[in-house]
């Protein structure tokens, strides 16, 4: 069997079609969802907030020693059962949020701690209120020396979104995979879906390492 | 009548599927380390087509997804003409994955070994081996542990991917336990419990390599630190 390159040109389009409605789309709303819900649960063991900051260290450590594919399933098929149920999008976005979310936690700390003690001083000389401290003072420092690594986060989140073609998310590598099944040829539908994931992640993750290298020089 | 299974009546397939995933996570980290010592090396090469090379092949795995790479082996190459047997096709796409990654902590680490080791090897006249081998590589090796236990875990939690190329590992009956009507909840809890312990000993484990590399190297750590838990991290970020 050879390449067949009228086969390719035909399946291309249905595959970009494919991967900037659900592959992109489901990593730019879970990066969201992840960076807001992570800044959460750090500030929440920041704050010491009792019994909370324990549940959500323990959370944490569950999630992101656990897989992301199980953890999926169990909100694609086990969530009906007890009454919930999302589509495949809504559970892919929320799946790939949450469990990325366990590894923003701690790169914000990492910003949080990075901001220098002398801001927090500051911020109590002046008598800022608890609330503006952290939303006027300390997080805009934090979130700007953090924003490469949650940039690497997405990368690597891109990457893991071929797991939402198992709970029946037509992203590019589910519709690589229907086109085969139709044609009972794999190569040319699967070989593309890896050209567009490379095309898309290496020119990503080369900008990302020029930001990250200028932010660390200042 | 009462055929709904219990988890109980399913721990022999459980048990099972385990054997599965164990073996070829225990393979795949095999021929990972093997990739990602290799192809570290070869990047640190002096001449620019052998590291020329090995950068290409590193940014490709890194590049496009473990789940192409793998279903690209299991469905695309017997198109080919190239067919391998699924277990083969597993261990070799976690281990090229991985071991691209890996490549980058070896090639890191043994750039972080202090300037003046090697200066100091060179100064005492060791050969290009000797000074690899004696001085650099055992320094390499324990600082590299840490990220490298951050990829083994990745591996392990990359598994049920091959219950998607026909292996029947723990994920495989943990599905055929839904299929025949078992409580999905508790299944995959119980599932995500048995990856947790999992990716725990797997810890457990780089802990204590670490502390024997270190050891080597006259450094002795409190016998403690084996039960430290660590901080999986995606591969993309890993150093």
């Amino acid at each position: 069997m050879n390449w067949d390159w009228d086969y390719a040109l035909r399946s291309l389009p249905v595959l970009l079609e494919h991967f900037a409605k659900y592959t992109l789309v489901a990593t730019v709303l879970g990066t969201a969802l992840a960076a807001v819900l992570g800044l959460v649960f750090a500030v929440i063991r920041r704050l010491r907030v009792p019994v909370l900051a324990q549940l959500t260290t323990a959370f944490i450590e569950f999630i992101r020693s656990t897989p992301l594919l199980i953890q999926l399933f169990f909100l694609f098929f086990a969530l009906p059962s007890m009454g919930v149920t999302l589509s495949p999008m809504t559970a892919g976005v929320i799946g790939l949020g949450v469990h990325y979310a366990c590894y923003c936690a701690d790169v914000y700390r990492a910003g949080i701690e990075s901001v220098p003690v002398g801001q927090w001083e500051a911020s109590v000389a002046l008598q800022l209120p608890e609330h503006a401290t952290w939303t006027k003072v300390i997080l805009p420092q934090a979130i700007r020396n953090v924003l490469p690594a949650l940039g690497n986060y997405a990368i690597a989140m891109f990457k893991e979104t071929p797991f939402l073609a198992l709970i029946t998310v037509p992203e590019l590598l589910r519709t690589a995979r229907t086109l085969g099944s139709d044609t009972y040829e794999y190569l040319e539908p699967l070989t593309l879906a890896g050209l567009i994931f490379l095309a898309a992640s290496y020119p990503t993750a080369l900008l990302l390492r020029r930001v990250e290298r200028r932010m660390h020089a200042h | 009548m009462n055929d709904t299974p219990t988890l109980f009546d399913w721990t022999g397939n459980l048990v099972s599927g385990l054997g599965v995933t164990l073996l070829i996570t225990a393979l795949g980290t095999a021929l990972m380390l093997v990739v990602s010592i290799v192809l570290g090396l070869l990047a640190r090469s002096q001449r620019l087509p052998v590291r020329g090379m090995a950068r290409t092949i590193i940014e490709f795995f890194r590049g496009t997804s473990l789940p192409i790479q793998l279903w690209w082996l299991f469905f695309a190459l017997p198109l080919l003409g190239i067919k391998f047997d699924a277990v083969f096709v597993g261990v070799l796409a976690f281990g090229l994955n991985y071991g691209a990654y890996g490549a980058e902590v070896v090639r890191g680490s043994i750039n972080s070994v202090p300037r003046t080791q090697w200066e100091a090897a060179i100064a005492l006249n060791l050969s290009p081996w000797q000074r690899m081998t004696r001085v650099i590589w055992p320094q390499a090796i324990a600082l590299m542990i840490p990220s490298m236990n951050n990829l083994f875990i990745q591996l392990l939690k990359s598994t049920p991917l091959l219950y998607t190329i026909s292996l029947v590992d723990l994920m495989t009956m943990g599905e055929s336990f839904r299929f025949a009507g078992g409580n999905e909840t508790v299944m995959y809890l119980a599932l995500m419990v048995i990856y947790f312990i999992l990716a725990y000993a797997v810890t457990f484990l780089s802990n204590m390599a670490e502390i024997v590399a270190k050891s080597k190297l006259g450094r002795h750590e409190g016998l403690r630190s084996v039960f430290r838990p660590r901080k999986p991290v995606p591969s993309e970020v890993a150093p």
